[in-house]
C-alpha cells in the first residue's frame, strides 16, 4: 500500500472520530427538541458548565471564590481536598439534575405556548446567563480535566501500520488519538443505552409519547413538567459526557461552549428529530470536513473547517429540507 | 386628556394615513428631532459620542435591518455579523480605490453591494424554513468572515490583515479618520439613521411590507392569495442586508476607524443584534431603536457601577454583564415576549383612556 493512500485512510478515520465528538453534542440537542420542540442553544454552554463543575469539585475549589474575594477582601481559593473522580462525576450529575429542575420551574414553565422562536431566544439568554454564572462560580482560567482517560497517539497502531508500507518510503505509521477512540466507544454505549431507555422503560415510553403529541400525552395522564425535567436532566448528562471528552481533549475553557456551533450543521444534516441522524450526520460532517481540508484546503488557503460543515449542510438542505432522517415536513393552511 | 385623536380632524387621505395620527405624537417627534440634531451636538463630548451616541446609532441601523427580516418577514437570520463585514469591506475598497468619491455615495454603494450578497444568501430561504434557515444563515456568517480574512485583495494586502479608514471629508468637514470631530461623526450617522428609519417605516406599511407580513404570518396562505414568495423573501433579505451593510460601513469607517474581520464581525455581533431586536420588539421601528439603546447603554452603565462604583476587577464585571444580559433576556421573554415596543404600546393605550379608564 502506498503512503498517500494510508494517509487518506488516517484522515478519514480521524474525521470519523471527530464526527463522533460532534454527535455527542448534537445528541443533547435532539433529545430536547424531540421532547419539547425547543431548539436548545444552551447545550454547548451546558457542556462547558458541566465540565467546569466537574473540575471544580474534583480539585476542591471554593465556588464563587473570586466574587467572595472581591467583596470581602479575603483570599480564598481551595478547600484543600481532592474528591475522587467517580464521586465528583456523581455530584456533577446531581448539579445538572438540579439545573434541569430550576430551568423547568423558572424558565420553561413560564414560556409554555410561546412560539418556537421565543423559546429559542430564551435558550440563548440561558446560554449567556450560564456562561457568566459558570465563570463567576469557578473562575475563567483554562483548566485541565483529568478523569484518568488515556491520551496521546496509539504507539501500537503506529508500529503496526508502519509495516504496511514498502521500505524506503517516508511514512511514520498511522496516528490515532487514544482519547478519540475512547470517546467513540463512550458514544456508542451512550446511544445504545439511550435507545434502550426510550424503547423499553415506562419513562422512555412517556418521553416518546410527549415527543409525538403534547396534548395527547397530557390527556392520558403524563405529566409534561416531569417529562421536561427528565429530558433536560438527560441532556445535562449528555452535556457532561461531551464536556468530559472535549475537556480532556483541549482543556476546559470558554471555547468549549462553541462546540454547540459545530453541532448545528450536524443537526441540519441528520434532522432535528432523529437520534441515529445525529450520529450519522456527525460522521458525515467529521469525514467531509477533514477530507476537504486535506484535499482542497491547501489550494484555497486552509482553515476551511470553520465553514465547510455549514456550506455542506446548506447545500444538502436545499435538496432535502428536513435533513436525512428528519420527519417529513407536512404543511397545512 | 391631551393624548387622543378626537378633535384633530384630517381633511385629506394623505393626512389620514400619516405615521403619527395623534397630535401629541407629532409634536413629540419634532421635539426628538430637535434634540437629536441641535441639542445633543451642543453638549456632545468625546466620551459620550464614542461610548454612547455613535454606537447607538450604528447598532440601531443594524437592528432596523434585522427587524425587517426577522420581525416583518419572519425569516430568522444569524448572519448579521457576516453582512456587516461585507458592508465594512466594501466601504474600505471603495474608499481606497476611488479616493474622490464622496462618503454618502460610498456608504450607500456599500449597502447596495451587501444587499446583493444578502439576496444571494437568502436564496435557500425558499426551500428551508424555521430553525433550519437560522442555521443556514450561519453558513453566511462563517463563510463571509473566512473569505474576507483569506483573500488579501479585500484588505489591500496589508500585513496585519486589518483595514483602517483613511481620512475623508464631506462638504469640507472631516468625518472619518483620526481627525474627525465627534459632532461631525455623530451627525453623519444620525442623518443615515433618521433617513433609513423613514425608509423602513414607509416600506413596511406599503405593498412590500404587507407582502412580508403575509409571508411571516403564514407563507402558504400568502402564496395562495397571490403574494410571490420568491419576491417577498428575496426583497426582505436584500433590504435587510442593505441596512445591515450600511451599519457595518458606518461601524468601520466612522466609529471604529480600523477593524479586523474575525474580531469586529464575529458571531457574537449576530447574536447582539438579534438581542436588540428581541428586547426592543419584533416588527417595530421604534423597538429597534430602543433595543439598540438598551444593549449599548447597559454595558456602559454596568461598567460604571461595578468597576467605577464598587471597585470590582474588570473581569468579574464582564462575567456579571453576561449574567445580567442573559437574565434580562429571560425576564423580558417571560414578562413581555413582544419587547419594549409592546410596553410602549400598552402605555399609549392607557394614556389614551386617561384619566377615565372605565
Amino acid at each position: 500500500m502506498s503512503a498517500d493512500f494510508l494517509y487518506l485512510v488516517e484522515v478519514i478515520l480521524n474525521g470519523l472520530m471527530a464526527g463522533v465528538m460532534y454527535s455527542l453534542v448534537a445528541l443533547g440537542f435532539v433529545l430536547i427538541f424531540k421532547a419539547s420542540g425547543i431548539f436548545n442553544y444552551a447545550q454547548g454552554v451546558m457542556a462547558l458548565f458541566a465540565a467546569l463543575t466537574l473540575v471544580g469539585i474534583q480539585t476542591g475549589q471554593i465556588p464563587f471564590a473570586h466574587l467572595i474575594n472581591a467583596i470581602f477582601g479575603t483570599n480564598v481559593h481551595h478547600f484543600g481536598w481532592q474528591v475522587p473522580t467517580l464521586l465528583a462525576i456523581a455530584i456533577t450529575v446531581g448539579v445538572m439534575v438540579l439545573f434541569a429542575i430550576l430551568v423547568e420551574r423558572y424558565v420553561l414553565h413560564h414560556l409554555i405556548n410561546q412560539e418556537p422562536i421565543i423559546l429559542f431566544m430564551a435558550t440563548i439568554g440561558l446560554a449567556y446567563f450560564m456562561e457568566g454564572f459558570g465563570d463567576i462560580m469557578w473562575g475563567s482560567e483554562i483548566k485541565t480535566l483529568d478523569v484518568g482517560l488515556p491520551s496521546g497517539g496509539s504507539r501500537w497502531l503506529e508500529d503496526y501500520t508502519l509495516g504496511w508500507v514498502a521500505e524506503g518510503e517516508r511514512y511514520y505509521g498511522m496516528y490515532l488519538d487514544k482519547l478519540d477512540m475512547v470517546a467513540s466507544l463512550v458514544a456508542i454505549v451512550l446511544v445504545v443505552s439511550l435507545t434502550i431507555f426510550s424503547q423499553y422503560t415506562k419513562t422512555g415510553r412517556a418521553l416518546r409519547a410527549v415527543a409525538d403529541d403534547h396534548q395527547a400525552a397530557l390527556s392520558v395522564g403524563i405529566s409534561l413538567r416531569t417529562i421536561w425535567v427528565i429530558v433536560w436532566a438527560i441532556a445535562g448528562f449528555v452535556a457532561l459526557v461531551a464536556g468530559i471528552m472535549w475537556g480532556a481533549k483541549s482543556g476546559v475553557q470558554f471555547s468549549l461552549s462553541l462546540i454547540a456551533l459545530k453541532a448545528l450543521p450536524v443537526l441540519m444534516l441528520g434532522g432535528f428529530t432523529s437520534i441515529p441522524g445525529a450520529i450519522i450526520g456527525g460522521l458525515i460532517i467529521g469525514v467531509g470536513e477533514k477530507v476537504f481540508e486535506y484535499s482542497i484546503g491547501p489550494l484555497i488557503g486552509g482553515a476551511t473547517e470553520n465553514w465547510f460543515a455549514y456550506v455542506l449542510a446548506l447545500m444538502f438542505l436545499v435538496f432535502r429540507p428536513q435533513g436525512l432522517f428528519g420527519e417529513k415536513i407536512i404543511e397545512r393552511v | 386628556m391631551f393624548y387622543r385623536e378626537s378633535g384633530d380632524f384630517k381633511k385629506t387621505y394623505q393626512k389620514d394615513s400619516q405615521t403619527f395620527p395623534i397630535k401629541f405624537d407629532r409634536w413629540r417627534y419634532y421635539f426628538v428631532m430637535l434634540v437629536a440634531f441641535i441639542v445633543i451636538p451642543m453638549f456632545l463630548t468625546d466620551y459620550t459620542a464614542n461610548a454612547v451616541m455613535i454606537p447607538f446609532l450604528v447598532w440601531a441601523i443594524a437592528a432596523l435591518g434585522l427587524n425587517i427580516l426577522v420581525g416583518y418577514c419572519g425569516q430568522l437570520s444569524l448572519g448579521t455579523g457576516g453582512f456587516m463585514a461585507v458592508g465594512a469591506y466594501s466601504t474600505y475598497k471603495l474608499m481606497t480605490s476611488f479616493p474622490g468619491m464622496d462618503m454618502i455615495s460610498v456608504i450607500v454603494l456599500s449597502g447596495l453591494i451587501t444587499a446583493v450578497v444578502g439576496a444571494l444568501f437568502g436564496l435557500p430561504s425558499l426551500r428551508i424554513k424555521g430553525f433550519y434557515l437560522a442555521v443556514a444563515t450561519l453558513a453566511a456568517q462563517f463563510f463571509l468572515v473566512w473569505l474576507l480574512n483569506k483573500v488579501p485583495w479585500f484588505y489591500n494586502y496589508s500585513a496585519s490583515g486589518q483595514i483602517s479608514a483613511p481620512q475623508r471629508e464631506l462638504f469640507g468637514i472631516v468625518i472619518t479618520g483620526p481627525h474627525a470631530t465627534p459632532v461631525a461623526a455623530y451627525l453623519f450617522c444620525l442623518i443615515f439613521a433618521v433617513g433609513l428609519a423613514w425608509v423602513a417605516r414607509n416600506l413596511t406599511r406599503g405593498r412590500m411590507g404587507r407582502s412580508w407580513m403575509a409571508i411571516r404570518d403564514m407563507d402558504i396562505a400568502a402564496e395562495i392569495i397571490g403574494v410571490n414568495p420568491l419576491m417577498a423573501k428575496l426583497s426582505a433579505f436584500a433590504v435587510s442586508s442593505f441596512f445591515i451593510g450600511i451599519s457595518g460601513a458606518l461601524l468601520f469607517s466612522v466609529y471604529l476607524g480600523a477593524a479586523e474581520v474575525t474580531e469586529a464581525f464575529s458571531i457574537n455581533v449576530s447574536f447582539a443584534v438579534l438581542f436588540m431586536v428581541i428586547i426592543g420588539g419584533l416588527g417595530s421601528i421604534f423597538g429597534s431603536f430602543v433595543g439598540a439603546a438598551f444593549m449599548v447603554l447597559m454595558p456602559v452603565l454596568l461598567k460604571n457601577i461595578l468597576v467605577g462604583g464598587l471597585g470590582w476587577p474588570t473581569d468579574l464585571a464582564a462575567h456579571f454583564e453576561f449574567i445580567i444580559v442573559g437574565g434580562l433576556i429571560l425576564i423580558f421573554l417571560i414578562v413581555e415576549p413582544h419587547g419594549l415596543a409592546q410596553m410602549a404600546r400598552v402605555l399609549k393605550e392607557k394614556l389614551r383612556l386617561w384619566p377615565f379608564p372605565h
